[in-house]
């Protein structure tokens, strides 16, 4: 297979924005993603890209021009954002095209999502007497971990610490002052042990990648960074799932788990090789869990990881250095693609007050969500 | 005496002196709950499941669901978790009859009926009684 490279990324901030449409934030977001590769929308081959709650992305070609390009809509829950850069760069990689485009936003009402039984497959009274919450699913998963594996309540609050620390530097988060960690920890509990400030709230965004050929790269003179791999997978038997009014005895698989190990196959790399990773924090536990899932420490050491600011971007591997979703809030379908134009900015540099030192080489992203899918995209300079 | 609440679902769990939550057995052998509907209760046997268990995980919904959620008002938060069958089945549950702090993993938890609201009824796990 050819490689692909990515060779302009623009965004739309995160948070609220009130008087545009979550689609007008992704027309946004690629406009200034082809400024930043210096094309132009008559340029791009095919498109992929989508959302979850604020419609169809193909209708952007209103905007952007009527180019008569292939456009399709990807609507694949938390990992639309990933599965339409999975779907681009295959077009490039198959010779089809030169260049394409990888697009996700979103536009969520405030509050915790509420989720009708029925489109899952789930029985009313599941709903109706209050176990069907994401919140809790987060809750009940990074509770039994930290009983198994020793973490502390303290480590919780320390990952949220350091994403609002963080997203102070992105131009582009949604929380962008510093919360002390005894605040986080007295903040009113939501389920525990997870308080307010441990968990992600849903918002608006988009993000756009401008995806090319190796021969495109050449020809434009591009600052580009190389896709080494991208792994979406679904999950596999036993997996503890969000909505699962039960779960299977033999439990313990995990779909990040496949989606890391197929991600670093590809990339013919590991763990080791990785100089700055973007992890699905929806809330703090999950931070701390996809550490291990994924492959960078083992279950347990994430309390002394914590401890020791390893994860910080002055550390052995920094990890959310835009502050995540915790600093940047969730709209789905943009959430996914904002860790890989993170990932973008740190290989080139670029990261201003939150730029990872020592000329990074290799960045992680990985989105999790409902219904237990994974999706990992390995970036190299 | 309370009147009679109503069950929030039905066959959900026996209708017996010692009730049990009613699962399916697939095929394979597998236990799963709730009993499915539709077509994918073809070949699923249903199976009363242990009244006995190991807490497996718990949190505490401090606020108010959005619908579909019916609980009473004014909201008062609630417990659930799930609770490990021994080789049937981990099942999702209201936990009553304690408070947070007395939840530890492993312990030994047993199933009850306990109230939803005025007039109906839910399944719920408490610790067992010594």
């Amino acid at each position: 297979m050819e490689d692909v490279y990515i060779i302009g990324a623009g965004i739309h901030p995160f948070g609220r924005t009130d008087g545009r449409s979550g689609r007008d934030q992704g027309v946004f977001a690629v406009r200034q993603a082809m400024a930043d590769a210096g094309i132009e929308w008559t340029d791009v081959g095919c498109a992929y890209g989508g959302s979850a709650a604020a419609g169809s992305a193909d209708i952007m070609v209103n905007e952007l021009g009527l180019t008569g390009l292939p456009f399709i809509n990807v609507a694949n829950g938390c990992a639309t954002g990933g599965s339409a850069l999975a779907s681009a760069r295959n077009a490039i990689a198959a010779g089809e095209f030169d260049i394409a485009l990888a697009v996700g936003f979103d536009k969520h009402p405030r509050g915790a999502f509420n989720a009708k039984p029925r489109e899952y497959g789930l029985p009313e009274w599941y709903g109706q007497t209050g176990m069907m919450l994401t919140t809790q699913f987060f809750a009940l998963k990074i509770q039994r971990y930290m009983q198994l594996y020793g973490i502390s309540r303290e480590t919780l609050g320390r990952v949220a610490e350091k994403a609002f620390r963080n997203g102070v530097h992105a131009d582009h988060a949604w929380r962008r002052s510093p919360v002390d960690l005894e605040t986080i920890l007295n903040s009113p509990m939501v389920n525990d042990p997870l308080t307010k400030y441990m968990f992600c709230a849903p918002a608006e965004g988009a993000v756009a990648l401008i995806l090319a050929s190796g021969k495109k790269v050449r020809e434009l003179g591009a600052d580009a960074v190389k896709i080494a791999s991208v792994a979406v997978r679904t999950r596999p038997p036993g997996s503890f799932e969000v909505f699962a009014p039960s779960v299977d005895i033999d439990n313990g698989g995990k779909p990040t788990v496949l989606a890391s190990k197929a991600a670093f196959e590809q990339a013919g790399i590991g763990p080791e090789d990785i100089s700055v990773a973007q992890l699905q924090d929806t809330e703090s536990g999950a931070e701390i869990m996809h550490m291990a899932e994924n492959g960078f420490c083992k279950d347990g050491d994430q309390e002394q990881w914590l401890r020791e600011g390893r994860t910080e971007i002055t550390g052995k591997l920094p990890v959310n250095t835009d502050g995540g979703c915790l600093a940047c809030g969730e709209p789905i379908g943009a959430s996914g693609l904002r860790q890989v134009y993170e990932n973008t900015v740190q290989l080139r540099g670029r990261g201003g007050g939150r730029q990872v030192p020592g000329k990074p080489k290799a960045a992680y992203s990985h989105v999790y969500g409902a219904p237990g899918l994974s999706g990992v995209c390995i970036l190299e300079r | 005496m309370a009147e009679v609440l109503t069950p929030i679902a039905e066959n959900l769990w026996t209708n017996e002196a010692e009730p049990a939550l009613i699962g399916g057995r697939l095929p394979s052998g597998k236990i799963v709950f709730p009993y499915p509907s539709g077509d994918a209760a073809e070949g699923v046997e249903p199976y009363r499941l242990s009244r006995k268990g190991t807490l497996w995980s718990w949190t505490r919904q401090d606020f108010q669901p959005k619908e579909p959620y019916e609980g009473p008002e004014p909201f008062q938060p609630y417990l659930l978790g799930y609770v490990e069958l021994p080789g049937e089945v981990i099942v999702e549950t209201r936990i009553v009859d304690c408070v947070l702090e007395d939840l530890k993993l492993g312990m030994p938890m047993e199933f009850v009926v306990a109230p939803f609201d005025a007039t109906r009824s839910t399944y719920a796990f408490r610790p067992e009684k010594a």
